[in-house]
């Protein structure tokens, strides 16, 4: 778009680059503030279909869908407290720097094709490097709020967060090892086709994997059955108890934000990114599946994928938010450290074993093998530099060479 | 000329001194700043919870660089190393400590002393060294490839991407797998010592058998200490 703007209409170079920007980021936040409001009024109609209740059903009409606008505007309107013991800078320092970390992990998060904010070569690590970030504005409303609620909450929250970046992580590594890729974009590239190129299936240790990602995901967004940080019923409201008003929704925002944000991961990592389960761009004719033959239409289309995918990752979060007790810190710590990270490691081994075993698949030659993803590495890394004349051995020959 | 043309004109004319700016230097300016503004500050502060935020802060710039750097590997890595995983246990650690007299900290002015040496020494060390660099002192060199993490993946595994066929010849294991080994077995050494130290030492309730054998009274099970009983109810929340 940049490039469109210099070259069709004259902009200044640096004026079209802010603009796309510009525009980029207020997408970007759109998706997450109203996000928010249509995921806030799903959760308390889906809550109350759990629970055998109607929901809100009179703000705005039938279902009550203007209900979280009505709230927003109720928000804006409150009080806006401090508690005397404040440190009145990092408390109102705090919301901030939770919905900051939620909103730049966006950056590099792909939509379709090429349409994401900026293409990273380590994508991956960038979004869940960002995400982590998120636990910091937590510890600071926890402590900044000068009281032992909050102090409480934070305290968990820094515990279970830090204690579920290892299996998360470990999880995250297996569809980087199947695509040789860390860029989102290249993974999710690599799952277009039917849906049996998703990595969901790509053998059964990724089957496993995944949801032992998605409970990773959810506690490391804080939900339930993981909001220690935040039980009402023995921290009254946790880190946010001394919050009130715009400053509370910002870390609603950031948690609605953040919890969109690993749906989405897990469809561009497990679940095709914006490839559909059946691939009806290509099998109409109007692209090959790469980002250079797409029209518009088809990148649309993608985006309305990968939106689908996320949204319905974050109802499945609602549906066990209502669904399960919350669970003690202690089994918190040994859901996190007796099952997830053992049962990733042993996938993860898994999945290396497959790869070097079976890396067609059980079906001969339906996908890529492990070989050809290493020269696929080769050809990115050895862009033979200028003097690097001569010839250069295949990676197997390499590899060989180093064993002996 | 119409009217278009006229008002990118004068759009253009408004906005020179914006063109004219070096936005890439521009923003290293911006990054460089904060970093040493908020590095600053953390000596400056007194208050330790203020210290570690300005310490985010500094290295969370730091982070900036390298991603202005187009090095979005190692800024990511810190990210996730220091901004993410030693400042929040930094911070946990703060916490636990902040609500008692060690929430401000007086320096004695003979530490203060010491310590401007030190960083006085090292600063001069960094500096003489980066000036030393021959290539860093031709300004301009814009960076034609973007640099990805990939050579570095592949050299771990034994594959040198980087480097001349000959040159791998003649050195065959010039990977970084075995250093890579080496560290990760010491820090699992560090983690399986800091877990054995960190430990709750209880002592186990004796058999039923072993006590008739003895006829003595069964040892006294020992109560866990004030600390390590506030330590554990500071997580589950009661007790207070």
């Amino acid at each position: 778009m940049a490039e469109f703007l210099i070259n069709t209409l004259g902009f200044p170079a640096w004026l079209a680059w802010s603009a796309t920007a510009g525009v980029a980021a207020f997408l970007i936040l759109n998706v997450i503030a109203g996000g928010a409001l249509v995921f806030i009024w799903a959760e308390r109609k889906i809550a109350a279909r759990i629970q055998d209740r109607l929901g809100p059903t009179r703000t705005g009409g039938r279902f009550g869908w203007l209900q979280s606008l009505a709230d927003g505007i109720k928000l804006l309107a409150k009080e806006d407290l401090m508690p005397d013991g404040a440190d009145t800078l990092l408390f109102r320092l705090a919301p901030y720097v939770s919905f900051c970390a939620s909103f730049c992990a966006f950056i590099a998060m792909p939509f379709a094709f090429d349409v994401v904010g900026q293409r990273l070569n380590v994508g991956v690590f960038f979004v869940i490097a960002v995400l982590g970030l998120e636990v910091f504005g937590v510890i600071l409303a926890g402590y900044a709020s000068a009281s032992k609620w909050s102090l409480f909450g934070a305290m968990r929250e820094a515990a279970q967060v830090v204690s579920y970046e290892v299996p998360l992580g470990m999880c995250v590594v297996v569809p980087v090892m199947l695509a040789g890729s860390m860029d989102l974009v290249t993974i999710g590239e690599k799952q277009a086709g039917w849906i049996s190129n998703w990595y969901l299936f790509h053998d059964p240790f990724t089957f496993v994997i995944f949801w032992v990602y998605f409970t990773c995901a959810v506690a490391s967004v804080n939900r339930a059955p993981f909001d220690l940080a935040e039980a009402e019923s023995e921290l009254v409201a946790g880190f946010h108890t001394e919050y009130s008003g715009l400053r509370w929704s910002f870390f609603f925002m950031a948690e609605y934000g953040s919890m969109f944000l690993v749906s989405g991961l897990a469809a561009v990592l497990f679940l095709g990114g914006w490839n559909g389960p059946i691939p009806i761009a290509e099998l109409a004719g109007w692209s090959d599946g790469s980002a250079v033959t797409a029209p518009y239409a088809v990148r649309l289309l993608g985006c309305a994928n990968l939106l689908a995918k996320a949204t319905a990752g974050v109802l499945l979060m609602m549906w066990i938010r209502w669904t399960l007790p919350r669970l003690r810190i202690d089994q918190v710590m040994t859901t996190c450290l007796k099952y997830c990270t053992p049962i990733a490691a042993v996938m993860f081994a898994g999945v290396m074993l497959w790869q070097l075993f079976l890396p067609g698949g059980l079906v001969p030659g339906g996908r890529q093998g492990a070989i050809s993803v290493r020269e696929g590495w080769l050809e990115q890394a050895a862009e033979p530099p200028a003097e690097a004349v001569g010839v250069r051995r295949s990676v197997p020959q390499q590899l060989a060479g180093v064993a002996d | 000329m119409d009217l278009t043309t006229n008002c990118l004109l004068a759009l253009h004319l408004a906005t020179l001194p914006m063109a004219l700016i070096d936005w890439h230097a521009a923003f290293f300016l911006l990054f460089a700043l904060v970093a040493c503004g908020a590095a600053v500050m953390v000596v400056l502060t007194d208050n330790v919870v203020r210290m570690a935020l300005h310490l985010v802060l500094s290295l969370g710039a730091t982070a900036g660089l390298f991603f202005l750097a187009g090095a979005e590997f190692v800024g990511s890595m810190q990210l996730m190393i220091y901004v993410g995983g030693t400042l929040v246990l930094l911070v946990f650690g703060v916490m636990l400590t902040a609500q008692t007299k060690l929430v401000t900290l007086q320096t004695p002015p003979g530490d203060r002393v010491l310590a401007g040496i030190l960083a006085a020494a090292l600063l001069a060390v960094l500096v003489q060294s980066a000036v030393s660099i021959e290539p860093w002192r031709q300004p301009g060199r814009a960076v034609t490839q973007p640099p990805t993490a990939t050579p570095l993946g592949m050299a771990l595994v034994g594959v040198r991407v980087d480097r001349q066929p000959v040159e791998v010849e003649s050195r065959p294991r010039s990977g970084y797998l075995l250093p890579f080994e080496i560290v990760s077995v010491h820090l699992l050494v560090v983690l399986v010592g800091a877990a054995y130290l960190a430990r709750a030492k209880r002592r186990r309730t004796p058999r039923p058998i072993d006590v008739v054998a003895s006829a003595d009274p069964p040892p006294p099970v020992r109560q866990p200490r004030r600390e390590e009983r506030e330590a554990a109810s500071v997580l589950v929340g009661g007790g207070q």
